[in-house]
């Protein structure tokens, strides 16, 4: 079986624990306005690569990462639930640490057979919300965010550890209310192990230049460290409101 | 009857080391192995901090006077030759300098009298009338005795600049004294020892028994000369050094009496931390020394390194981007018993980096392995992100070869302390070797004099087609590798033989064993333009434009091919098999001394250079354009990320380029992980639940 593959990276040191081997699949449904990948969106294009192609390309480099495995992300991996799934099944086979990368734009419920079997092979799930207010997440993205929150308590319900990240982006995401919202329902995911609150940055434009595309965060400038550690703040003081009011419920 | 101690070595564990010179069996039988933090180390004393802005108000003086503050003109710098000199004797604990005073460069003509006073004169200086006659008239020199013996091809070769960076005007350095000798037997029993070794070259006076019969008695002459220097601050070396700041300033007199005799393009320390850390630890165990005063000895000492300096020519410090010095100090790995030889002192010699600043003098190297204390690894790495001031070396692949008393010359030449030494030996340009390859010996640029292009190697049939075939071309770099190999190799040894007779290394050469394991160096550059070169004309189409008097000067590549530095065979086994063709090349010529040959990939700075002298190459290189440094792939060649990068150089087998293989990483430290503001791992919802319910 093949895969349309953007890219691969040798020396993956944020996506996900450890050093990874990371594989940038083809293709994306989403249009996030801060995207650096936009390369990555087309569907049907990149370099076709077996299953096998990727995992020799791994097994080459397995002196560098033993510490960590493989991450596939992208563009949007589960663009290519089959190959996807063919492709952390072996590496489990071969004792590689899986980690996916998404957005979880494609979960559907009537698909949860799909997403059991890949998940067999998955040993991290790293969510990315870009926005926690729907209509918000139409104007960043395109689409609903109802899928991707449905996504989230699917790795919840099967008890699935996850990693969530999120963008923060001034006057689009950075903003008290969103993060709170947004840590109030992390709050309610116990498969949580991590949060990784990324600042935006803008060295996404060369891209869109060299693909002649207009840049739509024209003019934004790129959020601080200090900016992003406050938000990481709100969000956990989000994430703990809802625990506080779990507590109180249970009490009543 | 056990034997009697001498009371310097109370408290010490005896030996083989007591009736041989032998340091390294009494390190291994003395030093105390450390597997802890950092969390003992402590800041600079007062004293430290008012000599150390002393220091750098000298080096700022230095920069505003155009490079130097001051010059010797006069005195011809030898082991003994100048009065004491201070920085500010009080609060000095570890004395002496090249010269009667601080930063002063010394005038050191016995490598070449030109090279010392084109030095001067750059600066503003001008060499004694007096002295440039006596080295020009009757005292002949390193430099005016290779030149006597140099062939017109060898000329060539150096002129065209497909053998690059000779030491044949300058000393060649990369020879490594055991410094630690003087402070451990004292220099009365190291002098007693060279004339026994003396007295056991008999027999028929062969060519070898003479040279090294005269060798030996330069040695010991160096020894008498380093008391003399050593008494002139007052102390008096001729016996072993009785505590640690003894000790380490006897090391360092051995070191400062090595860079008096020589100005070489490397002058290294060798691996003292350990052996020092020894004295440390037993004064302390006795009580007069506390950690205070150990750190202040160990800063003073770096602080003296930093200040070594030497009078040089701007071409010189243009082929080394700099004017560096390579005071290499190798510090950690780990034993052939497997204890680690980290001790509190390596941590002290790192924390310099801390309590005095950073600075690229001296070359602090660490001496990985994997089996390293995870604490002194942590260390290391915090450092590297807040300082970028040291280099690793691969312990485990070098402990294989030479045991676990080696150290580094330069950057990346491994040799044991004491025991061997090298030759060192420059650069060949195996990618200019290829274009002459292409161009039956001619070299590809146009010569400035003669307005034509020079005919350099041999008249090998050139390529004639438009086209470039992969075996045509291979079939011609062989033969012409060949030809640059067997020069390379004769060129050296006109150079290492006029080293010897006209500038020898009495002085480091008395703190070896009689007979040493030399090495005879060589080294490549261009290697990845080789290699993409290589693949560009097997994978994809090179074709050949050639310039009006016939000579292929550019080409055009059609196609995409693959390139070195992405884990990719194709082109990964062309660099190891252009490398293992060329070091056997090298080692079927005969060498100087029945040196052993070896070859390094490690041109580190002078790779900008070498890429000027070059022209445009078949993977699509511009004339001018710098070659990539050491083994490093070329420059955004490398497009999977950094392992694959390194999967690639790794490959390269390391008993075929034994005198090094470096690859210069440099890396934004966010590129290396998560910062702990912005990312929180480690969650767990169920004991954040529980904790809010109080």
């Amino acid at each position: 079986m093949e895969g349309y593959i953007h890219s691969t990276e040798s020396f993956g040191t944020v996506d996900g624990p450890g050093i990874r081997f990371v594989v940038f699949f083809q293709g994306c449904p989403m249009r996030c306005q801060y995207c650096h990948n936009p390369d990555t969106w087309k569907v049907g294009i990149g370099e076709k690569r077996t299953v096998e192609s990727l995992l020799d390309e791994y097994e080459g480099l397995k002196e560098f990462l033993k510490s960590g495995g493989i991450t596939a992300t992208g563009g949007e991996p589960l663009m290519q639930m089959e190959f996807v799934t063919e492709l952390f099944r072996e590496a489990k086979n071969r004792g590689i640490h899986t980690c996916l990368d998404s957005s979880g734009i494609m979960f559907r419920e009537e698909k949860r057979a799909e997403y059991d079997e890949l998940m067999k092979y998955t040993d991290l799930v790293m969510l990315d919300i870009k926005h926690i207010d729907d209509e918000e997440h139409r104007k960043l993205t395109g689409h609903s965010n109802k899928n991707i929150l449905a996504f989230a308590d699917y790795l919840r319900d099967i008890g699935k550890e996850i990693w969530i990240r999120h963008v923060v982006v001034p006057g689009i995401t950075l903003n008290e209310e969103y993060l709170r919202r947004l840590g109030y329902f992390i709050g309610g995911l116990d498969n949580l192990k991590a949060l990784d609150i990324l600042p935006y940055h803008t060295m996404g434009i060369v891209k869109y230049e060299q693909l002649n595309m207009k840049y739509p965060l024209e003019g934004i400038e790129p959020a601080t460290k200090e900016q992003a550690v406050w938000a990481k703040n709100i969000v956990f003081e989000g994430l703990k409101e809802r625990l506080r009011d779990e507590n109180k419920k249970n009490k009543d | 009857m056990a034997k009697v101690m001498p009371s310097e070595w109370e408290g010490f564990n005896g030996g083989a080391w007591t009736s041989n010179i032998d340091v390294r069996d009494f390190i291994q039988k003395n030093y105390t192995p450390y597997e802890g933090d950092e969390s003992f180390l402590v800041g600079p004393t007062e004293a430290t901090t008012k000599l150390w802005d002393q220091v750098m108000d000298l080096f700022r003086q230095e920069r505003e006077n155009g490079g130097v503050i001051d010059m010797d003109t006069k005195i011809v710098s030898t082991v003994d030759s100048h009065e004491a000199g201070y920085l500010n004797k009080e609060l000095e604990t570890i004395v002496g300098f090249q010269t009667d005073k601080p930063l002063k460069r010394s005038l050191q003509p016995f490598g070449g009298i030109r090279m010392a006073e084109g030095a001067c004169k750059s600066y503003g200086y001008e060499v004694d009338p007096e002295i440039s006659f006596i080295f020009n008239k009757y005292r002949k020199t390193h430099n005016a005795g290779v030149f006597d013996v140099y062939t017109p091809e060898m000329m060539s070769a150096r002129h065209n600049a497909i053998i690059t960076g000779l030491p044949d005007a300058y000393g060649r350095g990369r020879i490594i004294g055991d410094y630690r000798r003087v402070a451990l037997y004292g220099v009365d029993r190291l002098i007693e020892d060279k004339l026994y070794q003396k007295s056991t070259v008999c027999g028929t006076m062969t060519d070898d028994k003479i040279r090294l019969r005269e060798e030996l008695a330069e040695q010991i002459k160096a020894l008498k000369a380093l008391k003399t220097m050593a008494s002139k601050y007052g102390y008096d070396i001729s016996k072993p050094a009785t505590n640690a700041q003894e000790a380490i300033q006897w090391t360092y007199f051995a070191y400062l009496g090595a860079v008096k005799d020589q100005n070489g393009a490397a002058m290294s320390l060798g691996r003292t931390s350990t052996f020092l850390d020894i004295y440390i630890q037993r004064d302390m165990d006795k009580g007069i020394l506390t950690e205070e005063q150990a750190q202040e000895y160990i800063d003073h000492f770096i602080m003296k390194l930093r200040m070594v300096k030497f009078a040089r020519t701007p071409e010189y410090n243009a082929l080394f981007s700099g004017d560096p010095q390579w005071v290499t100090e190798s510090i950690g790995g780990i034993g052939i018993d497997g204890r680690t030889l980290v001790t509190k002192n390596s941590f002290r010699y790192l924390h310099t980096l801390e309590n005095l600043g950073t600075a690229p003098e001296p070359n602090l190297t660490v001496l990985w392995s994997k089996k390293l204390p995870e604490a002194f690894k942590r260390y290391c790495a915090k450092l590297s992100i807040n300082t970028s001031s040291f280099q690793y070396e691969n312990d485990d692949l070098m402990r294989v070869t030479h045991g676990d008393d080696y150290a580094i010359a330069c950057c990346v030449s491994s040799m044991r302390v004491g025991k061997e030494m090298q030759f060192f030996g420059a650069r060949a340009n195996l990618a200019k070797c290829l274009l002459y390859a292409i161009n039956g010996g001619v070299d590809e640029r146009i010569d400035a004099k003669s307005g034509k292009h020079n005919q350099v190697g041999p008249k090998y049939r050139p390529v004639t087609g438009d086209y470039l075939e992969f075996d045509d071309v291979m079939d011609k770099y062989i033969d012409m590798m060949e030809w640059l190999a067997k020069l390379y190799v004769d060129t050296l040894n006109c150079i290492h033989y006029m080293h010897d007779k006209y500038c020898y290394e009495a002085l480091q050469m008395a703190l070896h064993d009689r007979d040493v394991k030399r090495y005879f160096a060589t080294g490549i550059a261009g290697l990845s333009v080789v290699a993409d070169s290589l693949s560009a004309i097997k994978y994809a189409k090179v074709k050949c434009i050639r310039d009006e008097f016939g000579v292929v000067t550019d080409f055009e590549i059609e196609g995409d091919f693959p390139k070195y530095g992405n884990n990719d065979d194709r082109v990964d086994e062309i660099a190891v098999d252009i490398l293992n063709k060329f070091m056997d090349m090298v080692r079927s010529n005969h060498c100087y001394r029945n040196g052993v040959p070896t070859t390094s990939i490690l041109t580190i700075t002078s790779n900008v250079v070498y890429g000027k002298k070059t022209g445009n190459t078949p993977d699509g290189r511009k004339m001018g354009q710098p070659l990539a440094p050491g083994a490093n792939p070329m420059h955004g060649r490398d497009t999977h990320g950094a392992a694959a990068s390194m999967a690639s150089v790794a490959k390269l087998p390391w008993s075929n380029a034994q005198d090094g293989i470096s690859n210069t990483f440099t890396v934004i430290p966010d590129a290396l992980g998560k910062d702990s503001g912005v990312f929180a791992g480690d969650i767990d919802i169920e004991s954040i639940r529980e904790a809010m319910k109080d």
